[in-house]
């Protein structure tokens, strides 16, 4: 099976644009994308893993969680919800924080636009994700491996060996 | 600081040299031309760019000549690609959870 990817960096107005199909209608994949106890089993690139510390889905709620490292380091993040107009699209304003959800202005907060469209069997995600500047957009690019949702880079190699058949 | 690629990569005048110099190798002087900026202000943005080790110069008699390096650029286009990764592994993750609450 054959699910549509799409990853395009636009270095004009600082976004980027991925879409993605997934094999499920689209109530379910809403709730993947929206309900904590789906998130935290898959948000986080494996080995690590996502804990819910709180969520609070609706306009100017947060989902505040923790990726967790094999080795039990703590990484704090959060999604602070903008807007959500349900089972079709949703605003939120990421960032890195601490356990109490205080955010650390070291590293820029890229919003979210995530749109949810119903496709004969699979439900269409479009995601577009907005940096406040250029060099906003590359910062993360070069350092959200090292900080944040990240830290798969070990994984990668092993990743590459099992799915390299280009 | 140490500079890095993305240093280089950040300015719009630095990206316009890049590509300026992917189909030649060129001098400061011709390089100036192509800019509205001050001789000065191109030569400031050649020596970060020299810094990240992204163009290299080379003398030849009296001139030197800035070379881009290629395989620098090379590894801009690996972090995008991990980017891409990371996103296929979540959405791989996300196809199993799918799967599985499907039933």
């Amino acid at each position: 099976m054959n699910l549509q990817f799409d990853f395009i960096i636009n270095k004009d107005d600082n976004t980027v644009h991925v879409k993605r199909a997934f094999a499920a209608d689209l109530p379910l994949v809403w709730d993947a994308w929206t309900k904590p106890e789906l998130l935290d089993q898959w948000w986080a690139p494996k080995p690590y893993r996502t804990v819910t510390k709180s969520m609070d889905f609706r306009d100017g709620g947060t989902w505040l969680y923790a990726m967790i490292s094999p080795d039990d380091d703590k990484h704090w993040c959060k999604n602070d919800y903008l807007k959500i107009v349900h089972h079709h699209t949703y605003i939120g304003l990421d960032a890195f924080c601490d356990e109490n959800g205080i955010v650390n202005s070291d590293m820029p907060r890229t919003q979210w636009t995530n749109t949810f469209s119903q496709d004969v069997n699979n439900t269409l995600v479009s995601i577009v994700a907005k940096y406040e500047s250029l060099s906003d957009l590359e910062k993360v690019i070069a350092l959200g491996f090292k900080e944040g949702f990240t830290m798969a880079l070990e994984n990668l190699d092993q990743y590459f060996d099992k799915h390299s058949k280009k | 600081m140490r500079r890095d690629i993305y240093h280089a990569i950040a300015d719009p005048t630095r990206r316009s040299i890049i590509t300026l110099i992917t189909l030649q190798a060129m001098t400061p002087n011709a390089i100036a031309q192509h800019f509205d900026t001050s001789r000065q202000a191109v030569s400031k943005h050649l020596r970060i760019l020299t810094e990240c080790e992204l163009v290299q110069q080379k003398h030849e008699g009296r001139e030197i000549y800035y070379h881009l390096e290629v395989g620098k650029m090379k590894e801009l286009d690996n972090w995008l690609e991990q980017f891409r990764i990371i996103w296929e592994i979540k959405f791989n993750q996300l196809d199993d959870l799918l799967k599985t609450i499907k039933q």
